[in-house]
């Protein structure tokens, strides 16, 4: 029986079974791997979890020494006072609206400039889409205080233009991004579909509109979704573009503390954790509900972009 | 001939029709601001009531001023560059070890993406304020079984210090991770089954494979990332130095001037930093081939 046990081809084959052929197809492998991915993953969801816990723990829990990770009742108060106190559904509204627009804006604009250089031979275009590419790193602390003086002197701060507007043409939250994904796509489409076009005598616009939009949808896709969480998470050129007069979700997590003891003055010293992180919670909640209906297209869409491409 | 030229023409002015608006933004909002912040930075800027902005030059005072006088400042830029030299390799390295997993033949491959993807679609500056100061950047473990403690001892306090702020942060180097992984996976699939069952019948092993086929594809990859890293450390919402410009500019002992000044002197260390990155990335192992030359020669 023992001799069997430890015959050759079995051992061999067990050590097939674990090594593999070349390695990486083994168990040990295997398991090693999913190991590693589900203890990365475990850190990655960590703050997601403990903000989860904590924001549903009242006091007595918070303070307990023995209440380690789950709380021990469901307390929903510290999610009605952060409600309360982000003013959550105007907010939610407003973070909304200076959002999406230039989200939009910024996206439809790419795509104009995109497929202007991707389709059209005209002098200095290697040098401006050169240029193009110098705006991303050029970092925005250069620009914003002109940009403060030249929007105050137009009277557009403290609104959603001096958000929109720089995305309106070209100047907002990364475009040379998103110009660079457009022009990616469009210097993909072969030349004769529009050189056939124009002997039909097609104009340019009509071929851009009803050629190459329709066959772009997926890099609008991306680009809108990109720019939309991008402008969502902004909060360093919005709080000053913005002022205090209009106020996101983001914006107000900022102030969260003062704007708690505002509401709630008698209870000046009881904001804790607890609150803190409900409030939290709070703001990203929109961005979890999208990026769970929509998780696919914000990863295929980088995958499609090509930005890796050359 | 005439027709041609012109048709030439029509091109060129069609292609600036539908670039203009991108020149118009560029020149307005982009260029001369950058022109006006270099003026700004050279002068002593005061806002009146009544007549505005009235701009005084004085030169590169400003910048000596912000680098012989403002420690605080200076401090914080050395914070940066230890910060960018520390994690810009450990997030390059990860997000690559992470896609090299992801990119194995296993289960769930869409559902761990996601949950590596998730964090650039929350974190913004107030966010990961909160959760830093709730002590959710930290891996509970490390602080609980003393690790920082041990750094202190051992290292000296120049690497020791860097080192413990990566720790107590780890989970937020992680949540930078997000694009750069897709980006790598991305990457690694582009490259061909064949080159791998070419190298597998010539008998390389994993390890031969990785550094001669993996890791040269990804060089593109490597860069873009590195570039992307970079700028997104240096412009992300909770960076002291970028508030530390802004609080300059309504500061009494500041104002337009000082803060375009520091901007300017921030903007060139950015640089640097990316034009360190791309030699050390583009240009590599140039002895490296040398040798392999004279090995041959031999």
């Amino acid at each position: 029986m023992q001799n069997k046990l430890l015959s050759k081809p079995f051992i061999n084959k067990t050590r097939r079974l674990l090594w593999g052929l070349r390695f990486n197809d083994g168990l040990i492998f295997k398991t090693l791997i999913y190991t590693l991915l589900i203890g990365i993953g475990f850190v990655y969801v960590y703050p997601l979890l403990h903000m989860l816990t904590v924001s549903f723990k009242d006091l007595g829990d918070l303070l307990s020494p023995t209440v380690f990770y789950l709380p021990t009742k469901f307390y929903t108060d510290n999610f009605k006072q952060s409600f309360q106190v982000l003013r959550y559904f105007p907010t939610l509204m407003t973070s909304l609206s200076v959002t999406l627009l230039p989200a939009v804006m910024q996206t439809i604009v790419a795509s104009f400039i995109g497929y202007g250089f991707a389709r059209f031979r005209f002098p200095l275009k290697k040098t401006l889409f050169a240029i193009v590419m110098i705006t991303y790193i050029i970092p925005p602390q250069i620009v914003m205080i002109p940009r403060f003086v030249l929007f105050n002197n137009l009277g557009l701060l403290n609104s959603i233009w001096a958000i929109l507007i720089p995305a309106s043409f070209g100047q907002g939250l990364n475009s040379a991004i998103f110009i660079l994904i457009f022009y990616q796509f469009y210097k993909m489409i072969p030349k004769a579909l529009d050189e056939a076009a124009q002997m039909d005598g097609a104009h340019h616009l009509y071929i851009y509109f009803k050629i190459a939009i329709p066959l772009s949808i997926p890099s609008f896709v991306t680009s809108f979704l990109f720019s939309f969480v991008w402008y969502w998470n902004e909060t360093y050129l919005s709080s000053l573009f913005l002022g205090t007069s209009v106020q996101t979700l983001q914006l107000r997590l900022l102030t969260f503390v003062s704007a708690y003891q505002d509401l709630f003055p008698g209870q000046a010293a009881m904001i804790n954790e607890g609150i803190r992180m409900a409030a939290t919670l709070l703001i990203i909640l929109p961005m979890l509900i999208m990026y769970f209906i929509l998780q696919r297209l914000f990863i295929e869409g980088i995958d499609r972009a090509g930005i890796t491409g050359e | 001939m005439k027709l041609k030229l012109k048709s030439r023409h029509k091109e060129a002015l069609s292609g600036y029709a539908f670039i203009g608006i991108w020149i118009i933004g560029f020149v307005i909002l982009t260029m001369i601001p950058l022109i006006r912040s270099l003026v700004f930075s050279m002068s002593q800027v005061s806002i009146t009531g009544a007549q505005g902005i009235i701009i005084q030059p004085v030169g590169f005072e400003q910048y000596v001023k912000v680098l012989t006088t403002d420690v605080v400042y200076i401090d914080m830029l050395i914070t940066f560059i230890q910060q960018i030299i520390l994690y810009v390799p450990i997030i390059i390295i990860v997000s690559m070890i992470i896609a090299m997993m992801l990119n194995q033949k296993i289960r769930f491959r869409g559902f761990f993406r996601s949950v590596f993807f998730l964090p650039v679609i929350i974190a913004s500056g107030p966010v990961i304020n909160e959760l830093i100061a709730q002590g959710a950047g930290t891996v509970p473990l490390i602080e609980r079984y003393g690790m920082l403690e041990l750094i202190h001892e051992i290292l000296p306090p120049i690497l020791a210090e860097p080192l413990t702020a990566l720790f107590t942060e780890m989970i937020m180097v992680l949540w930078f991770s997000g694009v750069q992984i897709v980006l790598f996976l991305a990457g690694l699939q582009k490259i061909s089954k064949e080159i791998y069952e070419a190298a597998l019948v010539d008998g390389a092993s994993p390890w031969e494979t990785f550094w001669k086929i993996t890791l040269p594809s990804l060089k593109n990859i490597i860069l873009i990332s590195t570039i992307y890293t970079i700028v997104m450390l240096s412009t992300f919402g909770n960076n002291p130095i970028i508030s530390q410009i802004r609080r300059s500019m309504f500061d009494v002992q500041g104002g337009y001037g000082y803060a375009s000044a520091m901007a300017w002197i921030y903007f060139l260390l950015i640089a640097l930093l990316l034009a360190a990155a791309f030699l050390l990335i583009a240009f590599p192992k140039r002895e490296d081939k040398e040798k392999r030359g004279k090995v041959y020669a031999k």
